[in-house]
């Protein structure tokens, strides 16, 4: 039913820190790696090896500039990975004429019954956030599963219950726990760091936060000083030194 | 947004097909006897012909169009499923109708048809723009133009088929002030939506986008992939900003001016009814077509802020 449930005790989700994140797109290969072989998969491409390759990725990582607007403030490169914010009160959802579309009562998790999906596209319409791309080849909706089949899986190592693009960032810039436990680890970051919601002002309530960018230290982002390229002195230097300027001055 | 036709075909078809059901109706509720038996079958039959074929061609834009019956299931809150419900309601009173019609009915039964039958076309309408005003994601489809947009669209492409049948049984006379009033009405209202989608301040940006507003300006250096994606693909097209002023005024003569004259050329030249009606119908039904693909063709969506695509020109 696409009725959403008045509130979600646990709210599981992620918090991705733009300070640390490098670009490096490997939160979104292995998200395509393991969601290809997952228990919503398989994620196949259309013209996988040829001139215009288009299929589904549940994340992508943007990079932007960002131009300082007031005085000594440096410029900006961030990397900027976008995926499933799994809303509180999400439109992709209510949107759903079929109930394809769920909310889990239980963790909050946003999944789409594939087998119900009709392929209507109407729900990535109501995205802000662009989290669900269509399957052409598969004909229905996909979106970000927070790795539902890894978190609860018992035939992994409890380090390993994680979603895959957590498991594979090799900066650790992203975070996976339970955001309606303000005790939780990820709960205490986006705390202490300010951790914001992605456009606000559309209403649906992010259960995914994002970490600021950390204040640059003094002087990083000012312009360095040009090297010198003016004559040395050497008239106080050693004579060996003298010697040696006298040489290639020649 | 990409203008998908099998979305403006079934846009189009199903809005001229219930206006025409609703007028219908409406005749049934003021007087039964106003319209002869035969007019009122082929009416039915036209409308019912137009919401059919339309709803075949909305299963085109499915992925799965085999498990389309599913999307009747959700009404409670999603507009596609109250749509599908209310459609399928208005077979009721349409068959029904059309049967008391054949075999004879009693006026108070052919009253109380044509009321469901109208009301049921009037939510059908209702439900097909709540799909579009529903989605935040779009300001030129959310916003209050766009509902009553439907409806006198709707109404006009009605009016104007009525006319067309009008004039086949030869009753034309007696409707073209219909499609006059609702001509100018389309254009009156087409022109402050567009005035509106033009002028209207974005509510998003890619600073609130991103949550970088706070270090400055932010600018996209790098899209996370070479190709084109489905998000590119749906919600990335863009129409040139001449074209569209051109298929504007294009849209406003075939749904403004060729019907109204058309029409009130109707009681002037009777010999010419049916085929100043036949024009009127024809053009009016094109100028919907472009006014639907201009109304996909012309809304952004907040999801190309991501990619730089859709930042207002003059900051």
């Amino acid at each position: 039913m696409t009725s959403l449930a008045p509130s979600t005790a646990k709210k599981l989700g992620l918090v991705i820190d733009l300070d640390i994140c490098v670009g490096c797109h490997a939160c979104a290969v292995a998200c395509k790696e393991w969601n290809d072989g997952g228990e919503f998969g398989p994620l196949p491409d259309a013209d996988p090896y040829g001139a215009e390759p288009l299929g589904v990725w549940f994340n992508r990582v943007h990079s932007y500039e960002v131009e300082p607007t007031q005085k000594n403030q440096p410029a900006m490169t961030v990397h900027f990975p976008r995926s499933c914010l799994h809303c509180e009160t999400p439109d992709c959802v209510t949107v759903c004429p079929t109930g394809a579309s769920y909310k889990r009562a239980e963790d909050g998790i946003v999944l789409v019954d594939e087998d119900k999906c009709i392929g209507c596209k109407l729900c990535s319409w109501a995205c802000p956030y662009g989290a669900r791309e269509y399957s052409e080849v598969r004909g229905v909706m996909q979106k970000c599963t927070l790795c539902v089949d890894r978190i609860y899986n018992e035939s992994f190592e409890e380090v390993d219950r994680q979603p895959a693009c957590v498991m594979a960032c090799p900066t650790r810039a992203r975070h996976f726990g339970d955001l309606g436990d303000p005790d939780s680890t990820v709960s205490k970051l986006v705390a202490e760091r300010g951790g914001y919601d992605l456009m606000p002002e559309m209403g649906y309530k992010p259960v995914n936060k994002y970490l600021p960018p950390r204040p640059r230290r003094d002087g990083c982002g000012s312009t360095p000083k040009p090297t010198s390229d003016e004559k040395t002195d050497f008239s106080t230097a050693s004579p060996l030194l003298r010697w040696i300027d006298k040489v290639l001055s020649r | 947004m990409r203008p998908a036709f099998s979305v403006i075909f079934f846009t189009v078809m199903s809005g001229c097909g219930y206006g025409l059901l609703f007028l219908l109706g409406a005749v049934f509720v003021s007087d039964p006897l106003l319209i002869a038996r035969n007019e009122a079958l082929l009416a039915l039959a036209i409308g019912a012909v137009f919401v059919v074929v339309g709803l075949l061609s909305s299963t085109l834009h499915l992925g799965q169009p085999q498990r389309a019956w599913r999307a009747f299931s959700q009404w409670r809150t999603s507009w596609l499923s109250r749509e599908g419900v209310a459609s399928l309601a208005s077979f009721v009173p349409m068959l029904a109708l059309a049967w008391c019609l054949w075999r004879g009915a009693d006026e108070s039964l052919l009253r109380a048809l044509g009321a469901l039958l109208a009301l049921l076309a009037a939510i059908t309408i209702v439900c097909t723009a709540g799909i579009y005003t529903s989605l935040k994601t779009i300001p030129a489809w959310h916003n209050p133009y766009v509902l009553p947009g439907y409806l006198l669209l709707g109404l006009l492409g009605g009016a104007c088929w009525s006319l067309l049948i009008g004039g086949w049984a030869g009753t034309a006379q007696a409707r073209p002030a219909l499609v006059v009033a609702f001509a100018i009405a389309c254009v009156v209202l087409k022109r402050a939506y567009w005035r509106h989608i033009d002028s209207e301040a974005p509510t998003s940006t890619p600073e609130s986008a991103t949550g970088l507003g706070r270090f400055g300006r932010v600018r996209s250096v790098e899209a996370p992939h070479t190709e084109e994606n489905y998000l590119t693909q749906e919600m990335g097209f863009v129409l040139a900003r001449q074209h569209a002023a051109r298929l504007r005024t294009i849209c406003l003569v075939l749904i403004g001016a060729v019907p109204i004259v058309a029409a009130a050329a109707v009681p002037e030249l009777p010999g010419w009814s049916a085929v100043l009606a036949c024009i009127a119908a024809f053009a009016a039904t094109a100028g919907l077509f472009v006014e639907r693909w201009l109304f996909f063709a012309q809304a952004k969506h907040v999801v190309m802020l991501y990619y730089g695509g859709t930042r207002p020109q003059n900051p």
